[in-house]
């Protein structure tokens, strides 16, 4: 019975499989919806509501309006097809990008490095990805533009904190610009009896991330009681990590149907994109203090900027990237 | 038609660069006529606080530009008069015009101005010293709001002789209203419009 359903879910359509997610993706956002606005009302009816719990429920509201937002978006853009997606990201990497140097304190001597970095460098590595030039994709930024963008800089005679200089600006490309779109780079695998379906899969790794990333919080903010690193993000628990971490990953594993992996396979992708989203978020909130900064920015209500958003897409885009890559390509 | 098109392809490009958010740090935002003064750093900062104005008030208000830079070539002229509804001065001082009158012509008429005192454009996070504009204007019109505004990051966005802007998120944050005191001295008054804004730092 279980082995006639889950081979019926396999057999669907691809196009099904997308709505069919899509579909779920909103009837999870419409509870979620729905929670918050009872929740209001019944703290707006109490007598005295305290003003945290208050708080608490507006950013919670204010959190799944924005999901509502991203999601809208993120269907669109695979709907336009590959090169919607890609341009998309392109922009999201621009937006990550502007984030984490408008915090780096970045001389005149760097104008020119950073101004081919946004008008360049992004444009050209997304349109490597577009016509899937794998081997030049790869190497870009670590080489070239690693070699290159200092380069561009020491023309301006400025030593002041050059290594400094240039390391933030790498640091800066390498997350917004070259982690980051190894998630849409997914697009250009070839991968085995996946033909055509790359989709799916850039749908299931971006819903794990952000699962795991939601669902930490949730378990944080219900059982939450050991801080994990209580410096570094004081909002991380243990019980979030592991009820959230836990839960995602039998979600992932519900959800082979839509990738090239079996059940077993699932739940290690899973596993792995939920240590790498978790870590990504550490490192990222380690670097936005040690810059004397809360938040990356403020363009998405409720959630910070692009960057808080991205922290633990770009930490678990290249490692999920390259194990697809090694195991499920010929 | 075009004029409307353009102002909100101005709008988005400004947004999209260098985002311009606006903080009301000291008083929420208001239709009544003011002069919002500000620091000058680089050729964005007249577009980055016009958009960080809420529309109806961005409406009424009028930026204070130098003709010796936006009064030349057609696009410029185009974007200054017809986009930006701007006042052009003249910074080159000759005997026989006063440059403020535009300016009082315009308060007069009822319109808010952007102003940068300074005079000058300067890449720094702090603006420099003050120039007699602004207490001439609020001498003449004492009724007028003015409001202290501190444009951040844009310094960067722009050095003097670059071509590109580099896309750096500038927060526009406006301060409490500066109130204006008949008997004060001219040099008192600049210093402390400026210290109003270096308040916003």
């Amino acid at each position: 019975m279980l082995t006639h359903f889950a081979n019926t879910l396999e057999a669907l359509d691809p196009t099904h499989k997308f709505y069919g997610l899509i579909g779920a993706v909103a009837a999870l956002l419409l509870i979620a919806s729905i929670v918050g606005w009872v929740l209001k009302r019944q703290l707006l009816t109490k007598n005295n509501p305290s003003e945290k719990s208050l708080k608490l429920i507006n950013n919670l509201i204010s959190r799944v309006n924005a999901w509502w937002v991203m999601v809208a978006i993120l269907v669109i853009a695979f709907l336009a097809g590959k090169l919607g997606t890609i341009i998309l990201f392109g922009f999201i990497s621009y937006f990550a990008l502007r984030e984490f140097m408008t915090l780096t304190p970045t001389r005149a001597g760097d104008h020119r490095t950073l101004s081919l970095a946004f008008f360049l460098l992004i444009p050209l590595h997304y349109y490597l990805i577009y016509t899937n030039w794998y081997g030049l994709f790869s190497v870009l930024i670590p080489v070239y533009a690693f070699l290159l963008m200092p380069s561009i800089s020491v023309l301006a005679q400025d030593t002041e904190h050059f290594l400094e200089r240039a390391a933030k600006i790498q640091w800066g490309v390498m997350i917004s610009i070259y982690c980051i779109s190894h998630a849409p780079a997914l697009l250009l695998l070839p991968i085995t009896h996946f033909e055509g379906q790359n989709t799916l899969l850039l749908f299931y790794f971006l819903l794990i991330v952000q699962l795991s990333d939601v669902l930490q919080y949730v378990f944080g903010n219900l059982f939450g009681k050991t801080k994990v690193a209580p410096v570094v993000s004081p909002n991380k628990t243990l019980e979030g990590l592991i009820g959230g971490g836990l839960s995602t990953i039998l979600v992932g594993t519900g959800l082979w149907w839509i990738t090239p992996f079996t059940p077993l396979q699932s739940a290690g992708m899973a596993t792995v994109i939920v240590a790498m989203g978790f870590l990504g978020g550490l490192v990222m909130s380690a670097i936005k203090r040690s810059l004397g900064a809360k938040d990356w920015g403020n363009m998405i209500e409720g959630h910070g900027g692009m960057l808080d958003r991205m922290d633990s897409v770009s930490f678990a885009a290249p490692v999920f990237f390259h194990l697809v890559r090694y195991y499920f390509t010929p | 038609m075009l004029i409307d098109i353009t102002r909100l392809a101005m709008i988005g490009l400004v947004r999209l660069l260098v985002g311009a958010h606006p903080r009301w740090v000291g008083a929420a935002p208001s239709v009544a006529q003011s002069i919002y003064f500000t620091n000058h750093t680089s050729h964005l900062d007249t577009l980055a606080l016009w958009v960080a104005l809420p529309a109806a008030i961005r409406a009424k208000t009028r930026p204070v530009a130098a003709k010796d830079y936006w009064g030349r070539g057609k696009i410029k002229r185009f974007i200054a008069l017809k986009v930006l509804n701007a006042v052009l001065i003249d910074r080159e001082v000759s005997r026989h015009s006063d440059p403020l009158a535009p300016l009082l012509a315009a308060l007069a008429a009822g319109d808010s101005l952007i102003l940068f005192p300074e005079g000058t454009r300067k890449a720094q996070a702090e603006p420099s010293d003050f120039k007699g504009g602004l207490y001439h204007l609020a001498e003449a019109f004492p009724h007028v709001k003015l409001i202290p505004v501190y444009l951040d990051t844009l310094h960067r966005c722009m050095p003097k002789g670059s071509y590109l802007p580099v896309p750096l998120i500038c927060t526009v944050r406006f301060g409490a209203t500066l109130t204006w005191q008949a008997d004060e001295h001219k040099k008192a008054f600049l210093t402390r419009a400026r210290a109003a804004i270096l308040s916003l730092i």
